[in-house]
């Protein structure tokens, strides 16, 4: 058997590789998210991820290739990966693959592989083998190169080529997810920290730290930059921050408001609410030239735009009908609408795949709010969560699993729940209250 | 109007402005009876004087209290803060020189950025009072910080009134 190496792939590989190993350069460290799987799927796919045979010449890491896929694979509550102690062998190319063994056990599909230094140059090599066991058949073998010290991220690329193989969409797993942390809540040495984390809550890093509040992260469509509302001068401002190289600017520091930032699809322009006209509006900015335009005109609040994926529409939070609802208007400003019109309260929209579902902020008017799931095309609401004080929804880029925060005992954390509701995880941090999940773009 | 009348009307004011001065940052409900000491030292300035910077740190005058509390969702005053706003306003008039800053508030319900321009309506609907009342405009500045400075953490009624509020914050007297 022969292992493909896809050219376009590699490049895109290669690219990320680099990016997340300037990541962790100018950055300070901070407690980790671990993820625990509330709720699974009845007869989730049963597969085993062999351990991979390390022929690297470099030290060999103490989270292997295969433990970081098969954690991967079996947060999404999807799969459910065998325990490397109830394999009876552990075969590392697919010539050694016994099919009919891994039948007896009930597994599915078999994952096996070995890490290699790279032919060319620093760096090691991932080849792996996703085999069907009641077919005997391969479905994906490839080469993932690593670039020295990233062997996490690369693994992470494994298992989303793994879960495309098999599910048919991209998975999201090399991938990033932006939060605020406030630690030392309610004393004087109160502190806002804005932290990047691979999306399984590893290597953590705070890229902003300030006592004054930190709000509303927005990843930039090429997850190099983040657009967030700082308060450090004591008023509100929309600050957008390089995260590789550190850099920040001040995007808008108007007169009232300057909040809600959403970075547009095509990367040009961010847009945002801002109140220097009496109340808050959506407004444009271009990135490049600075030129705002403003696109709603109302007394009302009108904030949280989010765009559509091809840009040409936005979503936006207003209660010019009397309590917040969502509306979408095309990105000039024209043709507005209102989109939901089920429970008394809907705010703050994240936009899934194809733009066909929003997840929003929902109540029913009692004092619970929780994360709803709303159907454009059925025009059907269904709620996803079930605490009390669910807010700040965001689908993941492959529009499987919604991000968001939710408080628990008095304290805020991170949850995620499927777009169908069905599997369900927690995210639990060690230390401060969490809150405001963003989940990056996938990463090119 | 005869000597007796207008020493009944005074006391009765004064007795109206002691039930205001309790301090609502504490307790956001109406004011109702007056505390069982009242003038101790005040003998030099008069709490009622909303012209005297000294009564700003005078709990016996309403220009010791500088807080506003709001119903859920709404942004109107409500009558009984109304003693409090008008004597903010009476003093901003007399001292051309003061600013205050109106820090506003939400609770924690609902989505953050939502509650950013709830808690500026807020700011907004006690800098129109006021205003209304002699205030300048550029004495006033709003500003908003939605529900991320909450003065109470925990998810009930009594904690969410107390944090939905504008603080008049003096930044130059």
């Amino acid at each position: 058997m022969t292992v493909s190496k896809g050219y376009p792939l590699l490049k895109k590989v290669i690219g990320m590789a680099f990016l997340a190993s300037m990541l962790s350069l100018p950055m300070l460290a901070s407690a980790q998210l671990r993820i625990e799987i509330v709720d699974g799927v009845e007869g989730a796919i049963p597969i085993a991820v062999v351990p991979f045979d390390w022929q690297s010449q470099a030290q060999p890491p103490a989270t292997g290739v295969a433990d970081i896929v098969g954690a991967d694979l079996a947060r999404t509550g999807l799969f459910e990966p065998l325990s490397t102690d109830l394999m009876i062998e552990r075969p590392t190319s697919p010539t050694t693959v016994g099919f009919g063994a891994w039948r007896l056990v009930g597994v599915d599909y078999v994952v096996v592989g070995r890490v290699i230094d790279a032919p060319n140059g620093p760096g090691q090599e991932i080849e792996y083998h996703l085999l069907d066991v009641n077919t005997e058949r391969s479905l994906l073998s490839q080469a993932m190169p690593v670039r020295p010290g990233d062997l996490r991220f690369a693994s992470h690329r494994v298992a989303d080529a793994i879960y495309e193989a098999l599910m048919g969409v991209p998975g999201a797993f090399a991938t990033r997810i932006a939060y605020v942390v406030v630690k030392n809540v309610g004393t004087d040495d109160e502190v806002f920290e804005l932290i990047i984390a691979d999306a399984d809550g590893f290597n953590p890093q705070a890229v902003v730290r300030n006592s004054e509040p930190i709000m509303s992260p927005s990843w930039s469509p090429d997850g190099r930059q983040i657009a967030y509302v700082s308060f450090a001068t004591g008023r509100s401002n929309v600050i957008v921050q390089d995260l590789f190289t550190g850099q920040n600017r001040v995007v808008s520091s108007s007169r009232g408001i300057n909040g809600a930032p959403a970075w547009s699809p095509d990367g040009r322009q961010l847009a945002v609410s801002l109140s220097r006209g009496g109340s808050p509006d959506i407004w444009t900015i271009d990135l490049e030239t600075n030129e705002r335009r403003q696109l709603t005109d109302h007394w009302s609040i009108n904030t949280e735009p989010a765009w559509s994926k091809d840009g040409s529409e936005l979503f936006f939070t207003s209660d010019r009908a009397g309590r917040p609802q969502i509306y979408q208007m095309r990105a000039d400003g024209s043709d507005m609408e209102r989109v939901t019109f089920e429970g008394e309260y809907n705010s703050r929209a994240s936009i899934g795949l194809d733009d066909r579902y929003l997840a929003t902020v929902h109540s029913q008017g009692d004092n619970d709010f929780r994360i709803a799931i709303y159907d454009r095309k059925n025009e059907r609401l269904r709620v996803l969560s079930d605490g009390r004080m669910d807010e700040s929804p965001s689908f993941a880029p492959n529009g499987s699993m919604i991000l968001y925060a939710r408080r628990d005992n008095g304290r805020g954390v991170l949850a995620a729940v499927s777009a169908d509701g069905r599997v369900r995880q927690r995210l639990v941090n060690s230390e401060g209250d969490v809150r405001e999940p963003a989940w990056s773009p996938l990463l090119r | 109007m005869n000597t007796g009348l207008r020493l009944i009307a005074i006391v009765a004011l004064a007795a109206v402005l002691a039930a205001c001065a309790r301090d609502v940052r504490d307790e956001p409900v109406a004011p109702t009876a007056p505390g069982s000491s009242t003038t101790t030292q005040t003998d030099r300035i008069d709490a009622r004087d909303f012209s005297d910077a000294r009564n700003l740190e005078n709990p016996d005058s309403l220009l010791s209290q500088r807080v506003i509390y709001f119903e859920f969702d709404r942004s109107d005053v409500r009558a009984q803060f109304r003693p409090i706003i008008d004597a903010h306003a009476a003093y901003l008039s007399a001292n051309p020189s003061a600013r205050v800053s109106l820090e506003s508030h939400a609770d924690e319900r609902g989505s953050r950025e939502y509650n950013l321009g709830l808690g500026e309506r807020r700011g907004n609907a006690v800098r129109a009072l006021l205003e209304a009342a002699g205030a300048s405009a550029d004495q006033i500045e709003v500003v908003s910080y939605g529900e991320e400075r909450p003065v109470c953490r925990e998810s009930e009624n009594n904690c969410w009134e107390r944090n939905r509020r504008v603080e008049i914050v003096y930044t130059a007297r």
